[in-house]
């Protein structure tokens, strides 16, 4: 019996539970529920936690160990021989016993009987029910098949019967304990509270698994590359990805300048129009006018960035290119183009694009936020409100519109999918910005798509990649949530 | 009374206006003003021309030229030594194209036996129409000597040549279509045999390495699935998180650790996501490589912090006046909340909720990382199958290097586009029509 259909019989325990001791409540202060401590929905719902908690966490723990403990008996009932064997080919010879189990499960009595008369058919009938085995198959292989599928069978069915006997407990304590004077809600209740510190701390958890993944995985990285050379090689080139080969280069700088030269251009792009934008409609423009551009400004935002990096491969860099390969012609007669279709300039232009109404919603807000005392005060001293906005607002906002560039900075160097498609994949280390360079992002995509080796450093490369990028995005984050807070702060 | 007239030129040539700079300073605002202007116009001309260029090219994709034509299920081409009762191989391996060339060639009036102009019939119908005629053959075995119209698609360039969008005033040899080709082509949409079509094939068909039967299918049901799970996570976990959080939670280091940490998750890049969910649930846990289950989980923790973030706003809103209320009538902390101030806050909830999950459905970086970037026929029964994600079967669209992947790539970011205005507005009525002032 599969764990979904043992769940599903549970959650059934429960519901019945559910509505069994709800009734009961009622029964024993015959139908004057005014007795009770709590409402009758409360002792059914107590039930229903009972029956359902204790038996779903039996179920997922036992499930785990149960097919652990499984593994170990088959393994150690394997021949001698190939128990001495070194530990990866143990596993390969577990493998195809275990695909050899899944096998027969799914082979018709007919084709059974083929293969049990004749072992070497097993591999080519295995492999028509889409299960390639590695290795011709043996007799031994066979017999602890059969052992691995009768062991596994038993476990599970064991399992079942303890967890469903552990709900029909959990909902018959449950039962016993009705009376008018038992606290039940207070108990569902408490129940509850932890379930929601449970969730809270979901948050947390994903941070330690942020953290905790990218260090480990760092860290065999750097059992294999010495940090010295990551951090400060100026050389990308990780040739290929097999296992155990270290020929290849791994250094940071060329990926973490492309990184910082594509933010930058679009940056450069991205923050005067946002922000005279954002002047504009927090000074001049009407209600109606902010109504309807702000809004829209904001769909920018809200296009995935992956229909950006189309645009940029199809539209803007032949664009570019084009257009920079008409302007040589017609100065130099010469029609050369001198701008790349994949360039930093094609990246950080549509990343300015998106990155517009970040700094433009972002920077309103700031500006919205200054006392209006200050800006009427300029006002009525005779200044006109470009000048109030420049000497008054902006000076007092500034502060807050630093930590709002700081915040739209960090999206720019963590965005991917615009750059992937637009900024090419050459580890160039130069200064044009007409030519292609790469990023952090590109290269963690770029070394962990296709097909994946996890010891090689080809792959653990990205891990390294990918800590860089949250550390310097954190540090970019933590420093401006702490400037916009101490500003918001200084005039609440 | 004629002298006391005021005379503004006499007045001023009297004593002339200390010139402060008013003209100057007139000139900076309107400059300064301009500037805002040119700024908003210049975002929003963004907006269009990103708009406009992804509709213009893209729109083409819900349209497919197909051909429709008589095809006579000749015995000489698919079983020329009369051998299928005995060997089942026959049909299968039969050289189906070649009677779809003939069928064409006989509404054009190309004799079958002139070997170049049939030569110039190559490449004009689909590849798909061997597999076509097969299932037909073999479905029903009875039909071979018999004539039937059937429809085909047209080949990845005669569709693009007959939208229009191969220029055909350049070389010959540049471009994929000859000018006999052109002449056929031309020939067909006369007869009424070479038509556009609507396309449905667009929206249902799986992952193909030809254009015109690549299609959109697996990877919406891939985001379906994968939205179906962020949502069935992360809404619930968000909400309890946030009712802690806002209305239990003790002021103390702790709970500010949580907040500060939830504000910073908002901000990290999603491809960290992808390194998580590839190092934890797929090498740790030992999930299934791009299955639409590991999509799921992943994308709900990215989606985790916009919804504690929109629900904690929302709870707020509630006023205290309603929970004091509630108190005061008897009811315990934990009704007040799940009786009151919850549904009072649902609307807000809910709008955060599908704004979260409009973001996650356009999230590609992450969904790159585990492995749903892989070329999948058949349609996932079960999200622990592999499948692929709408803006994924974008990127994988946009890396193809055959022209007519552009239309489809084009059409493929008009269904996400439309997908996510669905969203955006439903988020948006909510508000409307749910919200409250206090």
């Amino acid at each position: 019996m599969g764990s979904a259909s043992v769940f599903l019989i549970i959650v059934v325990i429960s519901l019945v539970a559910y509505y069994l001791t709800r009734s009961r409540s009622v029964a024993v202060v015959n139908g004057d529920v005014r007795k009770l401590h709590s409402r009758p929905s409360y002792f059914g719902a107590h039930a229903a936690i009972w029956a359902i908690l204790p038996a779903t966490l039996f179920l997922i723990v036992a499930t785990n160990v149960g097919s652990n403990f499984v593994e170990r008996s088959v393994r150690a009932s394997l021949p001698a021989e190939h128990l001495v064997k070194p530990q990866n080919e143990q596993d390969i010879i577990y493998g195809m016993v275990r695909s050899i189990a899944t096998g027969f499960d799914r082979l018709s009595t007919e084709e059974r009987a083929v293969v049990d008369g004749d072992i070497t058919k097993l591999k080519s009938v295995l492999g028509s029910k889409g299960l390639p085995l590695a290795q011709d198959p043996q007799p031994f292989m066979v017999d602890a098949a059969k052992h691995l599928t009768s062991a596994t069978t038993t476990s599970h069915w064991i399992i079942a019967v303890a967890s469903i006997l552990i709900a029909l407990g959990g909902a018959y304590f449950s039962y016993t304990r009705v009376s008018p004077t038992f606290r039940a809600r207070n108990n569902v209740e408490r129940f509850m509270l932890w379930a929601l510190i449970l969730s809270s701390t979901i948050a947390i958890l994903t941070t330690f698994g942020i953290v905790g993944s990218l260090i480990t995985e760092t860290m065999r990285f750097f059992g294999q590359v010495s940090p010295v050379n990551f951090f400060f090689g100026t050389v990308w080139d990780p040739r290929f990805s097999t296992s155990g080969s270290t020929s290849g280069q791994f250094g940071l700088i060329p990926l973490l300048l492309g990184t910082m030269y594509i933010a930058l251009v679009a940056m450069l792009i991205a923050v005067p129009i946002g922000l005279f934008a954002a002047i504009y409609m927090a000074e001049y423009a009407s209600r109606q006018i902010r109504s309807v551009v702000k809004p829209l400004l904001e769909i920018l935002a809200g296009i995935p960035t992956i229909v950006y990096g189309f645009f940029a491969l199809v539209t803007i860099g032949p664009f570019f290119r084009d257009f920079s390969a008409g302007l040589w012609g017609a100065l130099s007669g010469n029609y050369t183009n001198f701008i790349e279709a994949q360039s930093v300039l094609t990246a950080g232009f549509v990343m300015s694009i998106r990155l517009i109404p970040f700094v433009s919603s972002l920077s309103d807000d700031i500006i919205t936020a200054v006392p209006r005392a200050m800006r009427d005060g300029s006002l009525g001293l005779g200044a006109t409100r470009s000048e109030t906005m420049k000497r008054v607002i902006l000076p007092a906002a500034l502060p807050g519109i630093m930590g709002a560039l700081l915040l739209t900075g960090s999206r720019a160097i963590g965005e991917t999918m615009i750059v992937v498609l637009a900024a090419g994949v050459a580890a160039n280390l130069q200064f044009s910005p007409f030519e292609p360079m790469t990023t952090i992002t590109v290269k963690i995509v770029n070394q962990l798509t296709g097909d994946l080796e996890f010891n090689s450093p080809q792959t653990l490369v990205a891990f390294a990649l990918g800590i860089t990028l949250f550390v310097l995005t954190l540090i970019m984050n933590v420093y401006a949530l702490y400037i916009v807070r101490k500003y918001r702060e200084q005039y609440e | 009374m004629t002298d006391a007239v005021f005379n503004p030129a006499a007045s001023s040539a009297a004593a002339p206006l200390r010139d402060i700079g008013i003209k100057r300073r007139r000139a900076a605002e309107k400059r300064f003003r301009a500037y805002g202007v040119a700024a908003i116009i210049i975002g929003l001309s963004f907006l269009v021309l990103l708009l406009v260029s992804i509709t213009s090219k893209g729109y083409t994709a819900f349209f497919q030229t197909k051909i429709t034509v008589p095809v006579e299920f000749s015995e000489k081409i698919i079983d020329p030594t009369n051998k299928r009762a005995t060997d089942p191989k026959v049909l299968i391996t039969a050289n189906y194209p070649n009677l779809a060339r003939d069928a064409v060639a006989k509404v054009v009036g190309i004799d079958p036996k002139d070997r170049p102009a049939i030569a110039r019939l190559k490449g004009f119908v689909s590849d798909g129409v061997r597999a076509q005629l097969r299932d037909m053959v073999l479905a029903n075995p009875d039909i071979i000597g018999k004539t039937v119209p059937v429809t085909f698609l047209a080949s990845a360039n005669i569709d693009s040549a007959y939208k229009g969008q191969i220029d055909l005033t350049s070389a010959e040899a540049n471009r994929k279509v000859s000018d006999s080709q052109v002449e056929i082509m031309n020939k067909l949409s006369e007869a009424g045999v070479l038509r556009e079509h609507f396309n449905p094939a667009f929206f249902i068909s799986g992952a193909s390495s030809r254009p015109e039967a690549a299609g959109l299918g697996v990877a919406i049901l891939g985001s379906i699935y994968t939205m179906l799970i962020v949502l069935a996570l992360a809404l619930p976990i968000g909400v309890c998180a946030s009712i802690y959080l806002e209305e239990f939670a003790p002021k103390n280091r702790w709970t500010d650790l949580i907040e500060v940490n939830i504000n910073n998750l908002a901000a990290v890049p999603s491809i960290v996501y992808g390194l998580l969910g590839l190092s934890i649930f797929i090498n740790f846990m030992g999930m299934p490589r791009s299955a639409s289950i590991v999509g799921g989980f992943v994308l709900a923790l990215m989606t985790l912090p916009t919804i504690i973030i929109a629900t904690r706003a929302a709870l707020k809103a509630v006023p205290p006046s309603i929970r004091a209320a509630a108190l005061g009538l008897g009811a315990s902390k934990m009704q007040t909340v799940s009786h009151h101030v919850l549904p009072l806050a649902m609307p807000g909830i809910l709008t955060g909720t599908i704004i979260g999950l409009a973001n996650a459905l356009g999230e590609t970086a992450p969904l790159l990382l585990i492995g749903m970037v892989a070329f999948v026929v058949d349609y996932p029964t079960t999200p622990f199958e592999p499948a692929t994600a709408l803006p994924v079967q974008i990127y994988m669209w946009a890396n193809e290097a055959e022209r007519a992947f552009v239309e489809r790539t084009s059409g493929a970011i008009i269904v996400l586009l439309i997908f996510l205005i669905i969203m955006n507005f439903a988020a948006i009525l909510l508000r409307r029509r749910f919200e409250r002032r206090w």
